[in-house]
């Protein structure tokens, strides 16, 4: 008798006693069922079972006997959409897609009563990328967008992305869905201390263990020190790294990996490890690290990166431009305030993970969960000393990423793994690991000082930054350097940056979505509207009066030689945009009640388009002899969309349609260099080297055609079908394919994109907030977005990064706080007490663009993917400074926090 | 997840005598929602509850309502209640409501789960203790007990429960259900994990007022008046009565903001049912 029937055919085989369906779903090949809490609360694995919707990372496989299970493999037959899954196609209801296959099969059960109130009905269900607008939309069936484009006129619509309809059915290939015959599983042994010295691994009881493969310690790792962080330069990083390290710095280091046949077997053998660790003195916090005595985290062997190893600081920097004593003394106004910020998980959909192996001609291959294969290669390289042509790093899709996968955290074991034994490896975090293992936006404490005249003019901005860089220093450097960012949007004669990064037995902070900037533009935008009031002026007026023109250099510091340019400007548009929309409904009322204060706020920023260290990517373009294009590029997709936007630009420039072209990327093996795709660079860089590749492949093209035409290049002209001559010749694209295999030559190009010079982005958000000054809750009653990403590419899409950024900003500022305890330990290292938004908690923002067109970037654009993130927190913290009189300088803002200021104002 | 170290899944009935079976690392198995929610490295094997079809979930007589453990939320919430003069039968709807989790839990997590996992903000747990639940406890040689809901849950992820113990039956009586009731509750987020959830219940033939705090207190917390109290009267007791050490302290809430919205709640609730 059959097990049970899945997708409309029975199945035989049984599942293992304590199995949960999703995995067991997997196994049968329906890799559509996803992984991302595996405990409940997110809904990815989302399945039909008996027709009821189920959560199948907690439903014992057992209980599937018998039973008729639907995943989104079985939603429909053959090639036809299900009508669900063609509104979230119509509607972009996805961004990354990994949460789609959950949100759809949840969708489909819904009852009309429940569509009524989806914040409820959904509320079991995450996405981390979209802000959940367009997932609404989706189900409820609105779709306004401009799909048709015609050839060569496809910039500034909203084009599908290429794998929408893989997307939605589930047949999208992420990283971790792939087997391998022989593939061996590792799990690790973590840190149960803050900083320890290990002086003895018993490995005995976990190599007798049946299916135990090998046990790697320090002892087996190399011995070269890295970085985890991927930039352009590994030189901009300390190399204080080791894949497996004899101490043990914050809790949930990894320090022994268990290499098995199965998942059970090695998660087995990690239970009986025996470690014998010598404790050592710790300390949590930058303050304690830097005092004298305190215990140096990195003093033995250190890089000559880290400035002071002794006292724990990593990078110490003390940048200004003017006399500061001289301006301090004219400023009738000066303030000074200390905010601080705490540790946001990015908490990606699709964990961490890598899957290695070592092919036939003894290349070692590794598919992984990165936003940069490239740079993972040549770490991979650095670390275990092999040759270049030995190493292939590639990835498929990827299940969202925000900078967090801007750090090489599972390749380097997993290719140890596969060196030591020679065969396949998997190793995949399970969402605790995500927690605990990963990397955090960086704490830091920001002192801002404020001068000004009378008359508002301001004089002095002087910012000092603390940040804490956790265990390693993996881009605490960068990032804290990215905070004085926040310092060039106003014009003032002295300007005044410090900081310092410092080591702490805490988990490593890393790259995040805005990259150290969102800490620092929290406090200056704040500390704006302190200086207003302080001033007795409007704050949006006192914003006016001191941010750059159009016809301003951005100055963060000293105006020294710059790259940076002001490729276009609009940031007075988003300002305008924001001040309109919130004065529109600037009637609006909170909930009746007297403990209810109701106010508003904003706050502006700008970003760079390209950081400061170097980016670069490689673009080929080519035509095949079925007249059809292909593109390879070396980004990776996660969500950011810009794989619509390579075929956009590489259709715009060769007069065709996107679905004409067929794109290769994300894999060293096959495409050329690209640095990464993270700091906003997808569109600026790498789409960049796409229309300079198309733009040439074009040329060429005009040239073959106009010499078998025998006519003038000027005289030809590209369409979609071939190229044609004002004399009447024409030839078709598969006609001069064939002509060109004939005389032996190819017709293909290959461009470089750089990042340089870099142009700015502007954005402003505002808030009108309900307090309740009892309890201490925030209700936003509006938000806006306006955004200034010069030429808009894709509409719909841009609009979803900016409202994902939003959620993921309203996520920092009011519910997101990863806590860690005395100990040092994650207090709350799962889905359910760490508190991403959901439905409920993410207000529709009103987004506006401002019509610009850069100089600079590709076709007009810039790039925006982070930068709506920034003034989000300054923004609501302004807003209930308006609405309750109390100014909020620590994040986030949690109804605890909210009612302990608030509730000795508020007379009951 | 996969509980790798389950070695074997026996089906068991909710109704069975004894289970002499039972030995360490064994464990009951109901709706598993929170059983594979997270590691389980000590247990080896599982009793299926629901492997057995036991009949209806819900019986409703004059002298109350009977539960069985194994009754899923979405069957206590989808059960209509004949009795028109249970006014505090909209409680059900309420604590079902008051789920971090939403309706895809529901289809398989059960009320006995949820009254023995003994969280705080357990909303089974609020809702039975406070229309005076009884529960029926079955060892497994099969000796019988009745408890108070009140005097079952003894702090976070902690309850009187003995190794192998079985909760079979809940059983709310009709003088609970007939009470005049109002609830308030709190969450750090919208739909979230109870931060607070204080129940209000006023017995309109005696004059008796109950309330109960749950989620704001590691362990449900209970206080009675022959009236509805004065403010200070309300105040006095919530400060005297409930030991300071019992404000939980977790990621959903801090002890301070818990006990601050307990006093809040409880002054609206008495306002509301005066």
């Amino acid at each position: 008798m059959a097990f049970f029937t899945l997708n409309g055919k029975e199945h035989h085989e049984q599942p293992k006693a304590g199995q949960c369906l999703r995995t067991f779903l997997r196994q049968l090949g329906c890799y559509g069922v996803k992984k991302g809490c595996d405990s409940g609360d997110c809904g990815a694995c989302t399945v039909l079972l008996n027709g009821e919707p189920i959560h199948s990372c907690i439903t014992p496989a057992v209980r599937a006997h018998g039973k008729n299970v639907i995943s989104i493999e079985g939603l429909t037959d053959g090639d036809e959409l299900h009508p669900m899954q063609q509104q979230f196609l119509e509607a972009r209801g996805f961004q990354c897609g990994f949460c789609t296959p959950g949100m759809i099969l949840t969708a489909c059960a819904l009852s009309e009563d429940q569509k009524g109130d989806l914040n409820h009905a959904m509320k079991g269900n995450l996405c981390r990328c979209t802000g959940y607008r367009a997932i609404r939309d989706a189900i409820e069936g609105r779709a306004e967008l401009s799909v048709e484009s015609q050839p060569g006129e496809c910039i500034g619509r909203d084009v599908l992305p290429p794998t929408a309809h893989s997307v939605v059915t589930g047949q999208e290939d992420f990283t971790m869905d792939a087997a391998m015959d022989g593939m061996l599983h590792l799990k690790v042994v973590r840190s149960e201390h803050a900083h320890a010295r290990i002086c003895a691994i018993n490995t005995q009881a976990a190599l007798a263990v049946p299916g135990v493969v090998t046990v790697l310690t320090w002892e087996d790792a190399p011995t070269r020190r890295f970085t985890s962080a991927i930039h352009d330069s590994h030189l901009v990083d300390p190399d204080d790294t080791l894949v497996l390290d004899q101490v043990a710095r914050f809790v949930g280091q990894r320090l022994v990996a268990v290499v098995a046949e199965t998942v059970a077997a090695a998660e087995k053998g990690c239970q009986v490890i025996e470690i014998d660790y010598e404790l050592l003195p710790m300390v949590l916090e930058p303050e304690e690290a830097m005092a004298e005595g305190a215990p140096p985290l990195h003093r033995d062997q250190p890089d000559s990166f880290i400035i002071n190893p002794g006292r724990n600081i990593l990078v110490d920097i003390d940048l200004a431009g003017g006399d500061i004593a001289a301006i301090r003394q004219q400023a009738d106004v000066l303030i000074e305030r200390t905010y601080s910020t705490h540790r946001q998980q990015a908490m990606h959909l699709e964990t961490l993970g890598s899957i290695g192996w070592i092919d036939e001609k003894g290349c070692l291959n590794i598919r992984t969960s990165s936003q940069s294969p490239f740079i993972a290669k040549q770490k991979l390289e650095f670390i275990f000393n092999l040759n270049p042509c030995n190493v292939r790093v590639f990835c498929k899709r990827i299940g969202g990423g925000f900078g967090a996968k801007q750090e090489v955290l599972t390749e380097d074991l997993v290719a140890l793994a596969c060196l030591k034994t020679g065969r396949p490896v998997s190793w995949e975090f399970t969402r605790q690991e995500n927690f605990i293992g990963a990397s955090v936006r960086h704490p830091a404490t920001i002192k801002v000082r404020l001068g000004a005249q009378k008359d508002g003019t301001l004089l002095l901005i002087e910012v000092d930054s603390t940040l804490n860089t956790g265990a390693y220093g993996n881009h605490g450097g960068e990032a804290l350097y990215a905070g004085s960012v926040a310092l060039g949007h106003y014009r003032a004669p002295v300007k005044h940056f410090s900081g310092r990064s410092v080591y702490t037995n805490t988990i490593p902070s890393g790259a995040l979505r805005g990259y150290g900037l969102p800490q620092t533009l929290f406090a200056v935008e704040s500390c704006m509207d302190e200086l207003a009031l302080e001033l007795g002026v409007k704050p949006n007026a006192l914003r006016r009066q001191n941010m750059v023109g159009a016809n301003d250099r951005i100055v963060t510091i000293s105006d020294e030689p710059s790259d940076v340019v002001m490729g276009s400007y609009g940031l007075d548009q988003c300002l305008d945009f924001v001040e309109a929309a919130l004065a529109r409904k600037a009637d609006q009322q909170g909930p009746s009640g007297q403990e209810w204060a109701v106010g508003e706020g904003l706050a502006i920023g700008y970003h760079d388009t390209v950081p400061p260290t170097e980016h670069r990517s490689t673009a080929t373009v080519l035509l095949h002899d079925d007249g059809t294009y292909c593109l390879f590029t070396g980004t990776a997709e996660f969500g950011e969309g810009t794989s619509t936007v390579h075929l956009q630009f590489a259709a715009e420039a060769l007069a065709t349609t996107p679905d004409r072209i067929k794109l290769r990327q994300s894999d060293t093996k096959i495409c050329g260099w690209d640095t990464g795709a993270f700091a906003s660079t997808g569109i600026v860089v790498a789409c960049q080297a796409t229309m300079h590749a198309a733009k040439a492949l074009r040329e060429r093209i005009l040239i073959h055609a106009a010499q078998h035409l025998g006519v003038e290049v000027e005289e030809c002209t590209l369409d979609s079908g071939g190229v044609s001559s004002s004399c009447g010749g024409k030839l078709s694209l598969i006609q001069l394919a064939e002509l060109a295999r004939h005389k032996g030559i190819k017709l293909a190009e290959k461009r470089k994109g750089y990042g340089s010079p870099v142009s700015v982005a502007f954005n402003a958000h505002g808030f009108r907030v309900a307090v309740n000054r009892i309890t201490g809750e925030i209700i936003i009653l509006q938000s806006v977005h306006a955004a200034d990403a010069g030429r808009v590419i894709n509409p719909a899409q841009f609009r979803g990064q900016i409202e994902g950024a939003v959620a993921q900003a309203i996520g920092y500022a009011m519910t997101e706080d990863l806590m860690i305890d005395r100990a040092g330990k994650v207090r709350n290292p799962d889905v359910r007490n760490y508190r991403i938004p959901s439905f409920a908690d993410c207000p529709e923002t009103e987004v506006f663009f401002a019509d610009t067109v850069d100089s600079v970037g590709p076709y007009g654009a810039k790039g925006g993917g982070e930068s709506p993130f920034n003034p989000v927190a300054p923004a609501l913290a302004n807003a209930v400074q308006n609405a309750t009189g109390v100014r909020f300088r620590h994040l986030p803002l949690t109804p605890p926090r909210i009612y302990e200021a608030l509730v000795s104002t508020f007379a009951r | 997840m996969d509980l790798h170290g389950i070695e074997q899944v026996l089906p068991a009935n909710l109704l069975d005598r004894n289970l002499s079976s039972w030995r360490a690392g064994d464990a009951w198995l109901g709706g598993g929602t929170w059983l594979f929610s997270t590691e389980q490295p000590a247990l080896r094997r599982l009793h299926d509850l629901m492997a057995i079809p036991i009949g209806s979930p819900i019986a409703e007589e004059d002298s109350g309502l009977t539960i069985r453990s194994t009754c899923t939320i979405a069957e206590l919430q989808q059960h209509t209640i004949a009795h028109n003069d249970w006014r505090a039968a909209s409680l059900i709807g309420k604590c079902c409501d008051s789920f971090l989790a939403g309706f895809k839990i529901w289809n398989a997590a059960t009320v006995g789960g949820n009254i023995c996992m003994s969280l705080p903000a357990g909303p089974m747990i609020a809702l039975c203790v406070a229309l005076d639940g009884t529960y029926t406890l079955r060892s497994c040689g099969g000796e019988v007990r009745k408890v108070a809901a009140l005097d079952f849950t003894i702090g976070d992820h902690d309850s009187i429960l003995a190794p192998g113990e079985l909760l079979q039956i809940i059983e709310l009586p009709a003088a609970g259900l007939r009470r005049r009731v109002t609830m308030r509750r709190f969450s750090l987020v919208k739909d979230g994990r109870s931060s607070v959830l204080v129940i209000g219940s006023h017995d309109t033939d005696t004059g008796a007022f109950a309330l109960t705090v749950t989620a704001a207190t590691s362990r449900p917390v209970q206080l009675h008046f022959d009236k509805l109290p004065e403010k200070q009267q309300l105040r006095y007791s919530l400060a005297s009565k409930i030991d300071p050490r019992l404000w939980f302290d977790d990621p959903n809430g801090t002890p301070d903001h818990r006990r601050h919205l307990t006093t809040f709640f409880a002054e609206d609730v008495i306002k509301v049912l005066s």
